[in-house]
């Protein structure tokens, strides 16, 4: 699947549960789903510090392509990085750069990106975008 | 002028209390009438800020409306109409916490701005030097934390903190020991947003004038459920944010002891602070002016004197008693579910109640109950020590105010329960 495709099948995920308890689940389901974070990548410098919970992310190029880490002590936290992770890991920095993700308010959890979740996913993302930027500038 | 509006507001003061009845209150709050999420509002973050009543939305918008001009400038009609309107404020917040006099209370943005004013212009008045020390407590809230620690790396002084028990009260004998010749203040706060203790503060104060050391007093979240007399406690300064007590945001107090705001330079230097300027020299106005230079939040301050009005329609111990219902009920409710731990006991407690639940974290604990309308507040609560302090990353509170029901406690728990069930 390109990385389009992949945000596509994300969508029509989501769009068959209509209701918030349901999507809540889903995204609890998804959170215990999560690999396991390797411990050694659980380091303050790969912190993504801020006010509600603890986020870990790192990444590191594999055959030209972006492999995603990241954990949190918060189970929706987890669910929303499986997300990310499926949206984001395994992809091309250059793909990742240049795709919007425009995903995450089609599968209605854009609120989740609101300022006052200081580390929902609009850090994460932000983390992700710096990585996919950063190797992608190596490359040239 | 002063003492001829002070006339005024005491004739305002009224002769008759209003019923305590619950569903009028929550008439007076238009937004508890909204729904989030498709349910009923279920409103329980007070102690972040609470809703206002509609005469405080109708104060700051009939200022805007027909009585909007600068204060203490003008010689018009709209000038003195507006000033008239902000002095009224400052004496009903005058009247309220008892101060001696209109000229000690001081309009600030809120309780974070008043310690800032007070650490910046002790600091430069030389009250703290190289070497001396000032006491806070382990539950501060960081406005009460930072603005010293800021303060302490510039004057080479010394931070020292009172450590609080297990149930989250202060360890007045560690308070007893701390205290010494090198002690140059005490700042504490009254009752913690975090734990909800109400502090002996009065006890601390006399401990600390018997050494000739004086206090600030943190009252962001005690002027809304208690009644504050600043002469009675004998603080040297009170602090609190009009918001948290059914007021606009952006306006709080600062006041001080006469003396003790005498002693202090200006803050900020602008308009409306001074007496005279030249390129020379410039001298400076008297009490309350001094520090409130530049245009005020005066339509802030309006609204924060009707808020006052509003609390003083009641009688303040119907208040405390619906509070202390609210609190009990859902002590009591909350102990009952399994695995849900309440942090803060404190022999004396207002309206708060943090918790945790074995294996939930907070986070996901008020992203969920959000989808039913339930506001609660997730995380640290700008209180980080006090989560160092039980090792926690976080907690979960539910605070209350006098809007309040006992049938909103039990739509908390309901809440919590889906939550437990979701991520069993």
């Amino acid at each position: 699947m390109t990385i389009k495709e992949t945000h596509q099948s994300l969508i029509k995920e989501f769009e068959a549960i209509d209701n918030w308890d349901d999507r809540y689940s889903h995204i609890i389901k998804l959170g215990r789903q999560l690999p396991d974070f390797p411990e050694e990548y659980r380091l303050d410098k790969n912190k993504i510090e801020g006010c509600q919970s603890q986020v870990w992310m790192y990444a590191k190029l594999i055959n030209g392509k972006l492999q995603i880490y990241a954990d949190s002590d918060a189970m929706i936290v987890k669910g929303l990085i499986a997300i990310l992770l499926r949206a984001y890991s395994g992809f091309t920095p250059s793909e990742i750069y240049s795709t919007s993700p425009d995903f995450i308010k089609e599968i209605g959890i854009d609120h989740h990106l609101s300022p006052t979740r200081k580390n929902g996913l609009a850090s994460m993302l932000k983390q992700i975008k710096m990585y996919a930027f950063t190797f992608k500038a190596l490359a040239i | 002028m002063q003492n001829e509006s002070e006339t005024v507001v005491k004739s305002r003061t009224p002769l008759k209390y209003r019923e305590f009845n619950i569903d009028q209150i929550r008439d007076d709050f238009p937004i508890l009438k909204r729904t989030v999420n498709g349910k009923q509002l279920v409103y329980l973050d007070n102690a972040a800020t609470t809703q206002k009543p509609q005469s405080v939305i109708d104060a700051t918008t009939h200022y805007y409306t027909f009585e909007n001009a600068n204060i203490h400038r003008g010689l018009h009609f709209l000038s003195e109409v507006a000033t008239e309107s902000y002095e009224q404020a400052r004496l009903k917040v005058k009247e309220y916490i008892n101060a001696m006099s209109a000229s000690e209370i001081i309009f600030v943005r809120g309780a974070t701005e008043a310690i800032n004013l007070l650490a910046n212009t002790m600091c430069r008045a030389g009250i703290i030097g190289e070497g001396d020390e000032i006491i806070i407590t382990e539950m501060e809230h960081h406005a009460n934390i930072v603005p010293w620690q800021l303060m302490c790396e510039r004057n080479k002084a010394k931070l020292k903190v009172v450590p609080i028990d297990d149930n989250g009260d202060i360890i007045v004998g560690e308070y007893d020991k701390l205290i010494n010749d090198k002690t140059k203040l005490v700042s504490i706060v009254h009752i913690s947003n975090a734990l909800g203790t109400i502090n002996p503060v009065k006890e601390i104060i006399k401990t600390a004038h018997s050494r000739g050391v004086p206090v600030i007093i943190d009252g962001s979240q005690a002027v809304q459920h208690q009644a504050v007399d600043v002469q009675e406690l004998d603080c040297d300064f009170y602090v609190f944010s009009g918001h948290k007590m059914y007021g606009p945001t952006g306006i709080g107090i600062l006041y001080g002891k006469t003396k003790m705001l005498e002693n202090l330079p200006p803050y900020q230097g602008g308009g409306d602070m001074i007496r005279k300027v030249t390129f020379e020299k410039t001298t400076f106005d008297d009490l309350p002016n001094k520090f409130e230079a530049g245009t005020p939040n005066i339509a802030g301050g309006i609204g924060l004197g009707v808020a006052v009005d509003y609390l003083k329609s009641f009688n303040m111990s119907n208040i405390i008693k619906h509070e202390e219902e609210l609190l009990n009920y859902a002590t009591e409710k909350l102990l009952q579910i399994e695995g849900l731990r309440i942090i803060g006991n404190a022999k004396k407690k207002s309206s708060v109640v943090s918790f945790v639940i074995d294996g939930i974290h907070p986070y996901d604990i008020g992203t969920i109950i959000d989808t039913d309308g339930i506001a609660i507040r997730t995380g640290h609560h700008c209180t980080q020590p006090i989560m160092q302090r039980y090792n926690l990353p976080a907690t979960a509170r539910a605070s209350f105010a006098l809007y309040n029901t006992l049938e909103e406690v039990d739509k908390l728990v309901v809440g919590i329960k889906k939550v437990i069930s979701m991520f069993k």
